[in-house]
């Protein structure tokens, strides 16, 4: 656990239940392998996609977010680092 | 003021651009090709447009399409292709959009004739395409008085954010008449404020018909009919030495005014006959026959058709006088002699 | 909503574009209509044009686009999406004009007015999705359904003897004069995605130009109608779709 917490963090994602219907295309996208299928289900009925990262393994490709036919994703990336987001 | 010879669909053409239509969509069909061949020279001129469609279907959604830019617009056809507009113009009732349509009937079923008839009242009046709507319904009977309904039928349209149609037919349409044409001041600017421009400055506009829930679709039928009931006070009448009348001919368009000639050879022999000519055949003026039903005792529906304006004739008088009928169909437009002794035989 | 962490300061890369609306989908998950609304989305930001453009909705699974995207937008009755398209961009053609379609709407019934919007060179966009089977109506079969592909009208699979052979848009319209840009493009996986996003993006900037007509026709997966899960969906339209339905531009005219 120390090990993973002293690893810094480069980009990370934030899946919105709101959107998200658990389709998993997102789940096959990521290059990490890091995002999976919740088991707790949304107020919507699905269960959705979660990516807790705790190895801070997202590197801000945006391939989850490309893939996700719901627009659920929005992909933060350290500053200075900030690239790949508008082709 | 200029007098011009022209045939009653040039003058529908002319009448309409005077009314601040610049666009034109349709497809070619007899007997009202002249409007389309007018429109293709004088639209582009006026930096308007004028497209031939593929297709009458293609057409009508044109119309859809530039009536939802806000824009004055029109399309033309007769039978069979106003056949195929049916369901675009109940897109266009469902979605409010204002726009001119004529048809120059001709006489069907099926391919039918290309000679005048009036067997498309039902269509036009009923309804026409699925829903719960109608159109509002023009009928002229002489060249000058298309170009003044014309006028009428793009106010009309705004007035009510509706499909306004023009009931004619090859009689109207291609017979050459002298005619004046007023330059018509638009009566005032029409709120558009629902037509689609982008969304500048403003939320965005949607023109849709599609209400998957019962109480909106419910409601927005209510809505429609509300607007129809309103239209009644536009409706309108000719009555003609009605009177003293103790016998009533009912007619619209050509026929009505072929009957008036009957009605004054008959007036000479000293019959007290009169003629009712709806101008509105939707909303029908109901009110006006239920009136005259009172005084008179008979009334002879006659038409180009086997008996559609007759039914709503019925409806008006309600068993307050007798209704007879007299039709010729197929094309066959019945003489004025033809109409008098019809009348003679219903005196008795 | 995960909440942000507030020590690590990060920019947003990816984030909904303005031309879409914060309305969540009808569409079943795994549906390729998201995506390609979404590129649509993108293009209109990236050009600027959101505010000067107008949207024609089809009748099919996207009917409800225009509760999606944030933009004008009218309804069409199925297949008359561009004639109504052609009657508007006559009337306003100083706004961008386009069309989003299925295949039942632009090759069954609409195919006419497709035809005839093509050859004329109208100045609009069309969006075909080709998801090779009617979606909105429980998965009968397209003009585009696949030989030997199984449909609820098709319950033995498409037979070429009895129904013919799917129609291949793209290729058939490029013969055409009318025509300056049309292409087919894929939103089966993130590789393609990227793809058709620059396809979308050319075919606006066609009317931009004002060159005339452009396509794209967008391979898209249909989960619940091909009854797959949304990975088998992708799976099979790569495999099945791209070797009849091959990706690429079938003409480029000024862009
Ligand atoms: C005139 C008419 N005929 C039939 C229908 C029924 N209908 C609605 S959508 C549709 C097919 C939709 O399929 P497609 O265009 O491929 O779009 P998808 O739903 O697959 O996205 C049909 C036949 C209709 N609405 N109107
Ligand atoms: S792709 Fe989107 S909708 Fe599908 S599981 Fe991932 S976040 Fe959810
Ligand atoms: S941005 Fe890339 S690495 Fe990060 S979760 Fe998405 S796909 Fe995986
Ligand atoms: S039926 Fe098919 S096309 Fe329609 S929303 Fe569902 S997955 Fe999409």
């Amino acid at each position: 656990m120390s090990e993973e917490k002293k690893k810094e963090r480069r980009a990370r994602i934030a899946i919105d239940e709101h959107f998200c219907k658990g389709c998993g295309l997102c789940v096959d996208a990521c290059p990490q392998h890091i995002i999976e299928i919740s088991s707790q289900v949304t107020s919507s009925g699905y269960y959705p996609a979660a990516c807790p990262d705790p190895q801070s393994k997202c590197t801000g490709c945006t391939l989850c977010a490309r893939v996700c036919p719901d627009v659920a994703i929005e992909v933060f990336v350290k500053q200075k680092t900030n690239h790949g987001e508008r082709e | 003021m200029e007098k011009l010879f022209m045939t009653g669909n040039e003058a529908i053409a002319e009448a309409a651009i005077r009314s601040g239509c610049l666009y034109y969509f349709g497809y070619p069909i007899t007997p009202q090709n002249e409007i389309p061949e007018y429109m293709s020279t004088r639209l582009p001129e006026l930096g308007g447009a004028f497209l031939q469609a593929e297709s009458e279907i293609a057409a009508i959604y044109m119309v859809y399409g530039a009536a939802g830019a806000g824009m004055r617009v029109m399309s033309s056809s007769s039978s069979p292709g106003i056949s195929l507009k049916q369901e675009g113009l109940s897109y266009i009732a469902a979605a409010e959009l204002p726009c001119v349509i004529v048809n120059m009937m001709r006489g069907g079923p099926g391919l039918g004739g290309i000679q005048p008839s009036q067997s498309d009242y039902f269509q036009a009046t009923k309804g026409g395409g699925h829903g719960d709507y109608h159109l509002f319904v023009l009928a002229p009977s002489t060249v000058q008085e298309a170009v003044s309904l014309t006028g009428d039928a793009f106010d009309i349209a705004d007035k009510y954010r509706t499909p306004v149609m023009i009931l004619g037919d090859g009689i109207i349409g291609q017979m050459m008449e002298p005619v004046e044409f007023e330059q018509r001041p638009r009566s005032k600017e029409y709120d558009k404020s629902w037509a689609l421009s982008g969304a500048k400055g403003r939320p965005r506009n949607v023109i849709k018909t599609l209400y998957l829930d019962p109480q909106k679709l419910e409601q927005h039928n209510l809505k429609l009919q509300d607007k129809y009931q309103k239209m009644k006070e536009d409706v309108r009448i000719e009555h003609y030495l009605c009177d003293d009348a103790e016998i009533v001919i009912a007619a619209y368009g050509t026929v009505a005014r072929i009957a008036k000639t009957a009605v004054q050879i008959l007036r000479d022999k000293g019959i007290k006959v009169g003629l009712l000519r709806p101008i509105t055949l939707y909303p029908f003026p109901y009110d006006h026959f239920q009136e005259i039903a009172e005084r008179i005792r008979k009334v002879l529906v006659v038409e180009m058709s086997l008996g559609q304006m007759v039914e709503d004739v019925k409806l008006a008088v309600n068993g307050k006088a007798e209704v007879a009928f007299y039709g010729r169909t197929g094309g066959i437009v019945p003489s004025y002699e033809e109409i008098a002794a019809e009348l003679e035989k219903q005196l008795f | 909503m995960e909440t942000i962490d507030k020590t690590d300061k990060m920019d947003r890369v990816f984030q909904r574009p303005e031309a879409l609306t914060k309305a969540t989908t009808h569409y079943c998950p795994g549906c390729g209509h998201g995506v390609a609304h979404r590129l649509i989305a993108e293009v209109l930001d990236e050009l600027g044009i959101r505010e000067q453009t107008v949207g024609v909705a089809p009748v099919g699974c996207s009917v409800l686009m225009y509760n999606y995207m944030n933009i004008d937008m009218l309804e069409a009755a199925h297949g008359r999406a561009p004639a109504v398209a052609t009657g508007f961009k006559r009337a306003r053609p100083d706004l961008t004009v386009f069309c989003y379609q299925g295949d039942g709407d632009l090759a069954a019934i609409g195919m006419g007015e497709t035809i005839a919007a093509a050859a004329r060179g109208e100045k609009i966009c069309v969006i075909f999705v080709n998801n090779a089977t009617y979606g909105m109506t429980g998965g009968q079969m397209a003009p585009t359904t696949l030989v030997g592909q199984k449909t609820s009208t098709s319950a033995q699979g498409r037979m070429s003897e009895r129904c013919g052979f799917p129609i291949k848009v793209a290729e058939m319209l490029s013969v055409l004069d009318g025509p300056q840009y049309i292409a087919r493009v894929s939103v089966s996986s993130a590789k393609y995605i990227a793809r058709a996003k620059q396809a979308i993006k050319k075919a606006f900037e066609v009317q931009q130009l004002d060159l005339g007509y452009s396509l794209v026709e967008v391979l898209s997966p249909c989960p619940t109608d091909w009854h797959m899960t949304p990975q088998q969906a992708v799976n099979w339209l790569e495999e099945n779709m791209l070797p009849y339905y091959p990706l690429g531009e079938f003409k480029v005219q000024g862009v």
